[in-house]
């Protein structure tokens, strides 16, 4: 008996050891594990310690279609074009580019560059990544239809195959582009990670395994990936052979996923990541920590009005709609996480005209009054409509912030405008939005993120027809002068355009409501110095970032 | 024997059918796509993309095309993680999942163990009441509740345990502790009302009366009469262990298999959802047959002919 026991309780240790053995530790940390100092050996030199929400869903450029993917990309590979500390473009693999008279044919000579297996970085490796991402079908083909390359539209509805687009390899260091038409974009465009270059031979030799895990790819850029743990965490090495090695300060970079919000507050306490998000419930606590910060996010949140609805298909009530709500109030103390209120479609802080003055200055706020002109219009616009009062539900996520927001709504307008009544529809995420498609809902609360770095990822959303509009919107001058701003290269004459077509839509037709525009409050390390968060694309570039004791 | 083994497993197999019909059916009914960022999708590439994915299909064809699949082995890939297989995804994360869980069972079912008899040997002690009043405690605050309090308390102020990641053995301590508490409630309570009901029971008088020291009626009569139902709690407490990861692992960042399903439901990662209901139905059923089958070799009233006659 006394031995039948032991050897039982010597099983059960085996196989608990054996599970132990399977758990993937990440290996880099367990060796500076149990120091139990603040850190002390990861402050000194240059590494930097960060969070990611999520694993990495893809490596594969071609197919990347997320902020943390992008992120990486961004940093380890290097394409024609890279976003600056400003997020404009600058040359990156290009070292020359001309184009041709009406702007539709461009060509770019590449600088001498490697990739980490020491090949050349080739015109070659473009055109096969490009038509890779055509031919797949991958979930960002249409930044290719955006940026007017030839063809793209139409290999995208499978009209043509991929080998078409407009795209040429005419040498090792020449890749010839061609546009359907011109385009004041294309440059800004370019440094999207979807746009980034592939070793045709690698890719093809790696088979299925490519970009499964850090030693299936190759890198060109500031960094390499050395590490990759799935679900654990990433970290980067500095690439000597980057061609601009150089302005890169950081030697290492470690990042670490973390998807609850207070554990990564916790790992910032305890010196583990230098930099955090913070939830709202956490900005009370620390917003008067001295490395508490908040910045302005380009996402825009509004309120989508079905413009077949009886009552809201009237100006006036939309109108009346825009005036009810206090927007200060929702952002300072509804929200508290860094949001601050807008009266426009394109947010403020990240698009400027070619003299540098911020687009939301230039056109200033609309549909702003105070309740008594919103009572006034409403009363107007339901006399208009024949009706006495209006009940509309509204069409929301199901997330809390959404809540507070549609329970903050329904009381303003409720008080502000008698006779509205508002219900709250809360359903999830993608039903919400299947919802919206369908437009089968009075109001709903959405919210847009920019596709590019221009005010015109918020204005062709309008388009009759567009994927985007979800409201049977329609303006035909506002149409008119989206396709004219497309190809139109003076860039003073299309700022101007892209002014008046938000004029259209909020002055002249009140189409939507914006609310707010995003924001987010963070924490991070003062010793940590050009960490560059971009509003489009890639999160963060950590080519120009340095940590100065 | 045999015959009962046999006709079980045959159960276990339609059981686990009926759940893959059942979930295949049901997720289908869920909003959405399954595709990445359909905020920009046009219906043009929509179509496009499920055909690709046969998600044109009549969803019988799917079905069947599924459960081909399947019995051969092939789980699939994942939408969200482009070019990964579904098996590859569950097993690099049986491993944190399973080992928070097992220490979590080993540590709630040990300090219950011992709590328990305590309570029930000093029954109406002030050591009885206090372990009661943990026990309820234990058992109605949820384990997540306990997870953001050890978080903060034991990683930030004290710093003797790592807050949250998985880097070593020392960060698997805080979530087995968090992931214990209910295990260890409810053995204690358990143990300690089993232990109550046999001490009056004839045999344990009779031991005394035979004249046993009062050690050896404990433990060979009582513990080991108590511990008998104890074993069936085992099954229900894995599976809420294995519910009770979801949230734990979320909070302590660890790369478990609960976390990663959570998450593919939220983005409705078809096959994913799949792969992890059928690992996690497979898991139940066998807890459940094992623990009945140890039932049966320890409790002698237990006959496995009889049931299946």
């Amino acid at each position: 008996m006394g031995k039948k026991m032991k050897a039982q309780v010597l099983f059960v240790l085996m196989s608990f050891v054996l599970i132990l053995s399977g758990c993937n530790f990440n290996s880099s940390e367990s060796s500076s594990e149990g120091t139990g100092s603040e850190g002390g050996e990861e402050t000194a030199g240059q590494v930097l310690n960060v969070s990611a929400v999520a694993d990495i869903p893809t490596m594969d450029s071609t197919k990347a279609h997320d902020g943390v993917a992008f992120t990486v990309l961004n940093n380890v590979n290097e394409g024609l074009y890279r976003q600056d500390e400003n997020h404009e473009p600058i040359e990156a693999l290009v070292a020359e580019h001309t184009e041709n008279e009406d702007q539709t044919v461009h060509t770019f000579t590449l600088r001498d560059s490697k990739w980490s297996n020491g090949e050349p970085v080739t015109a070659q490796d473009f055109e096969y990544a490009w038509k890779r991402v055509m031919k797949d079908a991958s979930p960002y083909n249409f930044m290719f239809v955006t940026a007017s390359i030839k063809n793209a539209e139409a290999i995208m509805n499978e009209e043509m195959d991929a080998e078409e687009l407009g795209v040429k390899a005419i040498d090792e260091k020449t890749l010839e582009v061609t546009l359907e038409s011109a385009n004041p974009l294309l440059q800004s465009l370019l440094t999207f990670p979807t746009f980034l270059p592939q070793n045709q031979k690698f890719v093809e030799e790696q088979g299925d395994q490519y970009a499964l895990e850090a030693e299936n790819l190759l890198f060109n850029g500031p960094f390499k990936l050395v590490e990759w743990t799935h679900e654990q965490g990433w970290k980067y090495e500095k690439n000597a052979d980057y061609w601009d090695a150089e302005a890169v300060k950081l030697d290492t970079i470690n990042a670490y996923v973390v998807k609850d919000s207070t554990t990564g507050v916790n790992l910032y306490e305890t010196n583990k990541v230098d930099r955090v998000d913070l939830s709202s419930e956490s900005v009370e606590q620390f917003k008067d920590d001295a490395n508490f910060n908040t910045i302005l996010e380009p996402s825009l949140i509004f309120l989508r009005f079905n413009h077949n609805h009886p009552v809201l298909g009237n100006k006036k009530v939309r109108q009346a709609v825009n005036m009810a709500i206090d927007k200060k109030s929702l952002t300072d103390v509804i929200l508290k996480d860094g949001s601050t209120p807008l009266n426009g479609v394109v947010p403020a802080g990240f698009f400027t005209n070619p003299d540098g003055t911020d687009f939301r200055e230039l056109n200033g706020d609309f549909n702003t009054g105070t309740v008594e002109e919103a009572q006034k219009l409403f009363a107007e616009g339901l006399k208009e409509a024949g009706v006495e009062d209006v009940t509309a539900s509204i069409n929301i996520s199901d997330s809390d912030d959404h809540k507070k927001v549609a329970e903050y709504l329904q009381a303003q307008l409720e008080e502000n405008l008698p006779g509205f009544k508002l219900e709250i529809k809360a359903v999830p995420f993608a039903q919400r939005l299947e919802i919206e498609k369908a437009i089968e809902y009075d109001l709903s609360l959405s919210s847009w993120g920019p596709d590019y770095s221009d005010p015109m990822t918020y204005l062709d959303m309008w388009l009759k027809d567009g994927s985007a509009n979800r409201m049977d919107y329609h303006n035909p001058e506002l149409d008119a002068l989206v396709s004219q701003a497309r190809t139109e290269t003076d860039a003073a004459k299309r700022y101007e355009m892209l002014l008046n077509i938000e004029k259209i839509l909020l002055e002249e037709d009140a189409a939507i409501a914006p609310l707010y525009q995003d924001g987010s409050a963070i924490l991070m390390r003062d010793k940590i110095k050009g960490l560059i968060v971009h509003p489009t694309g890639a999160t963060f570039s950590y080519k120009w970032t340095s940590i100065e004791e | 024997m045999k015959r009962y083994l046999i006709q079980r497993i045959g159960y276990m197999i339609i059981t686990l059918f009926i759940i893959v019909t059942a979930t295949f059916f049901l997720m289908q009914l869920l909003p959405g796509t399954p595709f990445t960022n359909p905020e920009k999708l046009t219906a043009g590439q929509m179509a496009v993309l499920n055909a690709k994915y046969g998600l044109d299909q009549p969803v019988g064809i799917q079905y069947l095309r599924y459960i081909g699949n399947l019995v051969q082995g092939d789980l699939g890939y994942s939408f969200q993680h482009e070019g990964r297989t579904v098996e590859s995804m569950i097993s690099s994360r049986i491993g944190p999942s399973a080992f928070i869980g097992l220490q979590a069972l080993i540590i709630g079912a040990i300090v219950g163990m011992v709590l328990g008899i305590i309570s029930a040997l000093k029954h109406n002690s002030l050591f009885d009441y206090g372990s009661v009043a943990l026990a309820v405690l234990g058992m109605s605050i949820p384990s997540f509740v306990f997870a953001a309090l050890l978080q903060y308390y034991v990683g930030v102020k004290l710093g003797w345990l790592p807050v949250a990641l998985w880097e070593g053995y020392s960060s698997t301590l805080l979530p087995s502790i968090a992931l214990s508490v209910t295990v260890t409630a409810t053995v204690a309570r358990f143990i300690r009302s089993e232990m109550l009901e046999v001490i009056g029971q004839d045999y344990v008088i009779t031991a005394r009366a035979k004249g046993m020291t009062e050690k050896q009626v404990v433990v060979k009569h009582v513990i080991r009469n108590a511990l008998i139902p104890v074993v069936t709690m085992l099954g229900p407490l894995a599976v809420s262990i294995m519910t009770g990861t979801l949230v734990i692992e979320k909070i302590f960042s660890v790369p478990g298999l609960g976390e990663q399903f959570t998450l593919s439901i939220l983005v409705l990662d078809y096959s994913v959802i799949m792969g992890i209901t059928i690992f996690y139905s497979a898991l139940f059923i066998f807890v459940v047959f094992v623990v009945d089958i140890i039932y049966g070799f320890l409790d002698p009233r237990i006959n496995f002919r009889g049931e299946s006659a």
